[in-house]
């Protein structure tokens, strides 16, 4: 999947968690825009990784800040 | 220049509009003097015990206090080493022999503490390039231990089995894979699935290690645990425990049966670089371990406290952690902080004590009033204990 068509995929599943129906941009942090928690964090990439049948570690979430890294991130990770 | 602790202010804040409300701080309780397991004096009021992990009562055994007495005058207050130095008495040796006949096993290692023991078995089996696969609800140790070792991290959803089995299988060829599991979950009571989890971390070519902290001395045959208890006990790679629950003192330990477990010693920090504990330490340990073998009556009085006290809460309408009773923790659920600790300060004045549990140390953001019943509750104690929160859940309006 290219990085367009994960990033789609990728905003399809983020719809339930934006719950402030926040405008997304690849600068959109999930702590400070999304405003999500820890746990929020953790079904949602959980969500994320049963989609593209992927891994994103811990080591590699702490790395991933914004919406723009996470497609960047999945759209590596599917090889 | 930044101060440093501005990232606590939140909590700062926190705090500072609980006490406010006039509560009594319900962290900085002291216990002014111990009459017994299940009895001490706080704020100079005489209070039944709730929320110990003095599981098995073996505090005040007069056998462990005439071991710990002996040792004192035998090897002194301190080892002031290492246990590969000058750190390794006849007592600590000892105690592994103790938890090799306990457990069954071939190997035990004792550490200063259980935290350490996690820590320092995960952050050394698991290394850079290997992965670890644990519950999301793992103890702050475990996590820790993942931390501080080199190892990808990958949680996944509490005891969801399907969950874990899935993340297994996207592993890459080749890499190591440890899977850490808990028998008991201590927020909630509730323990895991682990025949299943087990089998499936094996068929996926995963070691496995199980935190049995929570059901030493109680929960198994012969108190070994949950998994003793669902008969998979032979499938665990490393067993984690401690002293400081139903053995009555304080220390950590791994049990295991692999031929090379010897090694850890040498390359094990958390072992290595902190000093042992005290003779009287591992000679109360030693003597308690020993006995929680022969523990049966102990052992069933204590489930049928449990029992009692989950149904007399259920019945008063107080919401708890299980469905039905799993293990010595009774878990309350509590509607806020703010009322959790209401409810914590009427119990205390009831003359109970129990933990007040917040996040982080809880799962999905709950306050919880955690309960851990003695072998050395009478039937009698029980039913006051309900009858406590009784007249504490009405007067602050949570049943």
């Amino acid at each position: 999947m290219d990085r367009a068509a994960t990033a789609a995929k990728i905003a399809e599943l983020i719809e339930p968690f934006n719950k402030k129906g926040v405008a997304l941009t690849d600068a959109s942090t999930f702590a400070g825009d999304l405003e999500w928690d820890s746990l929020t964090v953790m079904d949602f990439v959980a969500a994320i990784e049963d989609e593209f049948d992927i891994i994103i570690s811990m080591n590699q979430q702490a790395e991933i800040e914004t919406y723009g890294q996470l497609i960047d991130a999945v759209t590596k990770l599917q090889g | 220049m930044t101060d440093l602790f501005s990232k606590f202010d939140p909590l700062i804040q926190q705090r500072e509009t609980l006490l406010a409300t006039g509560v009594t701080d319900p962290f900085n309780l002291v216990m002014e003097r111990v009459i017994s397991p299940t009895q001490a004096i706080c704020n100079g009021r005489e209070t039944i015990l709730l929320g110990t992990y003095n599981y098995m009562g073996m505090t005040f055994d007069p056998d462990v206090i005439a071991a710990g007495k002996q040792a004192l005058d035998d090897f002194g207050s301190g080892t002031t080493g290492s246990r590969v130095l000058n750190g390794t008495y006849a007592g600590h040796r000892l105690c592994e022999e103790a938890l090799k006949e306990f457990y069954g096993m071939e190997h035990a290692m004792v550490f200063s503490t259980g935290y350490q023991a996690n820590l320092g078995i995960i952050s050394t089996m698991a290394g850079k390039g290997d992965y670890i696969v644990l519950d999301i609800d793992s103890h702050a140790s475990i996590w820790d231990g993942c931390k501080m070792g080199d190892a990808e991290v990958v949680p996944f959803k509490h005891n969801d089995i399907e969950a874990m089995e899935k993340r297994l299988k996207r592993i890459p060829e080749g890499a190591g894979k440890l899977v850490v599991l808990e028998g008991v979950y201590s927020m909630l009571g509730d323990i895991a699935p682990l025949k299943d989890m087990i089998k499936v971390a094996k068929d996926n070519g995963a070691m496995v290690l199980v935190d049995e902290a929570h059901s030493m001395g109680f929960i198994g045959p012969n108190g070994r645990g949950v998994a003793e208890e669902q008969g998979c006990l032979d499938d665990v790679d490393f067993v984690i425990g401690t002293f400081s629950k139903s053995v009555g003192t304080v220390g950590g330990f791994c049990v295991s049966n692999h031929p090379k477990f010897e090694i850890l010693r040498l390359v094990c920090r958390p072992y290595v670089f902190t000093a042992s504990l005290p003779p009287s330490v591992v000679h109360t340990a030693a003597t308690s371990i020993r006995k929680l073998m022969h523990a049966g009556n102990k052992r069933a009085h204590l489930w049928e406290n449990s029992r009692t006290l989950h149904k007399g809460l259920t019945d008063r309408g107080f919401q708890l952690g299980t469905k039905e009773p799993q293990s010595a923790i009774i878990s309350v659920i509590m509607p806020d902080l703010e009322r959790g600790a209401m409810m914590w300060e009427a119990l205390l004045r009831e003359g109970l004590y129990v933990n007040l549990a917040r996040p982080p140390a809880t799962p999905a953001g709950m306050t919880l009033l955690r309960c851990s019943l003695c072998a050395e509750h009478s039937a009698e104690q029980v039913q006051t204990i309900i009858g406590m929160f009784e007249r504490a859940g009405k007067a602050v309006g949570i049943i």
